[in-house]
């Protein structure tokens, strides 16, 4: 079934087209993956799902009823979360006040604090530092933290911006192997923004390799990853392999 | 001699500082300065003597009816003059606290008049001995209410929901919306905070000072300057500026000449700017709110 459904959307900062109809969906239980070169329109496609930018026209549909332009508020509550770029965790707030805050539209405190148990046991390195300040984090403790922030809204659907940026190859395969466990035990879909396609194409079933606001090709993992149109038109030089 | 007027500087600054802490909470959530804090205090103070001259309540029943007063006059003048225009340049919001400053000082002498009023309450000048420093019970008195208030300030800050939101809005407003936290909410609960802790200020401070619509002018103006010691972000260095501010204008009080005593503020925070002008507790620069 679908959970997301997004039709001909189109979006726009005042004069600046960034969004030019485009269409996307994310099954349930799926891994999809947004690819592009920058300035491409993923972070602007994540933003209108969210609600933080209103499309200018176009639908998004979650499971079968229609959202565009709801408030971030409304999002969360139903079951969107996401992971910002560049990892944005609340750098004066603890790490543990940073996942409180990724419930912060939640009410069943039982259930907020069975999730925070959960979630650092997901990430054993946030509960030894539980109590400092997000800000003193390494980046990839910092992603950690993000991620599991927006696990504390307990989503159906978590969305990552590009949450392999900066962070050193280790840190992301641990990452990456915490989200595919996600994915797999609990049927969390996910939809992720990634530069880095060869790790994107490697995790995720199905993609999207946007361009200047619209896709160009769309495929399961494995027909994107045979593509070499895909390496060469989209993402301006071709992939070096590491 | 030292001794107390080291204590007696305490007191006072613990005012200076609970009205630095609002002066910090405004600004670090709504980049506005907001000259009206003080005025918050005096609307405080003039319905303090209301309620307890006029109505006849008690003490407390006072304390708690001027303390709802001004976290709604905190939270309407939010609601109703800074909310319309949030997304203006600082110079505006700036302004319009002006507008609010004048408004609250002309209303409150146009109903109360514009002479000093004794505060029905008295300062308490009993002298306690505290070894071998005398300080009177007044003194006392005002530096354990701002310690309470502190507390419940702090614990409000760290262990609530609406507290942590609060410095998550401070934070970054962006990803705190993104989150679902309801940002205009916030901050029209940070007005109504900067109002809650005015209620107090204007409580404790009536009997010292007596009540007038200029009564808490100068009080601002230390409070700022006690802030700024913090780079208007920092609350733990607004609160260690107040103290100081209130200790060091009492020495030179003292041991000088009590014309000095205003000046002081001053001349420290022209030391300060120049040698450091990011506050004296490290402020690391932030991103723009
Ligand atoms: N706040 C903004 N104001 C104005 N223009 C914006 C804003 N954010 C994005 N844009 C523009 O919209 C277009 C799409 O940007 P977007 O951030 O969605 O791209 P992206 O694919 O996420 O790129 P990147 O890989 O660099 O993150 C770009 O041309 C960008 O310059
Ligand atoms: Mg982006």
């Amino acid at each position: 079934m679908t959970l997301l459904k997004i039709n001909q959307m189109e979006a726009s900062y005042g004069a600046i087209t960034a969004l030019r109809g485009i269409s996307i969906e994310v099954p349930e239980r799926s891994i999809v993956t947004l690819l592009g070169a920058n300035g491409a329109g993923k972070s602007t496609t994540l933003k209108c799902i969210s609600g933080v930018v209103a499309p200018r026209s176009g639908s998004i549909e979650w499971q079968g009823k229609e959202i565009a332009g709801r408030s971030p508020n409304w999002v969360t509550r139903n079951g969107i979360a996401q992971v910002p770029e560049g990892r944005r965790i609340f750098k004066d707030l603890t790490v543990s006040e940073n996942l409180i805050m990724g419930a912060y539209t939640r009410k069943n405190k039982d259930e907020i604090n069975e999730d925070l148990e959960q979630v650092l046991e997901l990430f054993p390195l946030l509960k030894e530092r539980s109590s400092q300040l997000g800000g003193s984090l390494s980046g990839g403790e910092q992603q950690m933290l993000a991620i599991g922030r927006g696990l504390m809204a307990r989503p159906v659907l978590l969305m990552l911006d590009e949450p392999s940026l900066g962070l050193a190859p280790i840190v992301i395969s641990d990452i990456f192997e915490k989200l595919l466990k996600l994915n797999e035990e609990r049927g969390l879909a996910l939809l992720i923004v990634e530069q880095n396609m060869k790790l994107a194409l490697k995790v995720s079933h199905y993609g999207y390799v946007m361009q200047l606001g619209q896709v160009m090709v769309e495929g399961t993992a494995e027909e994107l990853r045979e593509d070499k149109k895909v390496y060469e038109s989209y993402l301006g030089a071709p992939e070096k392999s590491p | 001699m030292l001794g107390q007027l080291i204590l007696s500087g305490i007191a006072t600054g613990s005012l200076y500082a609970l009205t630095a802490i609002a002066v910090v909470l405004v600004f670090r959530n709504t980049r506005t300065i907001n000259l009206a804090q003080g005025d918050f205090a005096m609307v405080g103070a003039f319905l303090g003597i209301y309620f307890l001259k006029q109505l006849g309540f008690s003490y407390y029943t006072t304390v708690l009816l001027v303390v709802a007063s001004t976290t709604l006059l905190g939270v309407a003048v939010e609601w109703l003059i800074m909310r319309p225009i949030a997304k203006s340049d600082w110079l505006t919001l700036f302004t319009a606290t002006i507008g609010v400053f004048y408004i609250l000082t002309g209303v409150m002498g146009w109903i109360w008049g514009r002479d000093t009023k004794a505060f029905p309450v008295n300062f308490d000048p009993t002298p306690i001995d505290l070894g071998g420093a005398l300080i009177s019970m007044g003194h006392l008195y005002n530096i354990g209410w701002a310690l309470a208030i502190g507390v419940v300030l702090y614990w409000f800050f760290n262990h609530t929901k609406q507290g942590i939101a609060m410095r998550a809005v401070t934070d970054d407003p962006e990803i705190a919306h993104l989150m679902g936290i309801p940002v205009k909410f916030i901050v029209m609960l940070t007005w109504g905070v900067a109002g809650f802790i005015a209620g107090f200020v204007g409580i404790l401070i009536a009997p010292i000072i007596y009540v007038s619509p200029e009564m808490m002018d100068e009080v601002l103006v230390k409070a700022y300057v006690a802030a700024v010691f913090g780079g208007l972000y920092s609350i733990r260095g607004a609160v260690i500026g107040a103290l100081m501010i209130g200790v060091a204008e009492n020495l030179a009080g003292g041991y000088l000449d009590s014309s000095l005593k205003t000046s002081t503020a001053f001349i420290m925070i022209v030391v300060l700017l120049a040698f450091r002008p990011q506050g004296l507790i490290g402020v690391q620069k932030r991103r723009e709110i």
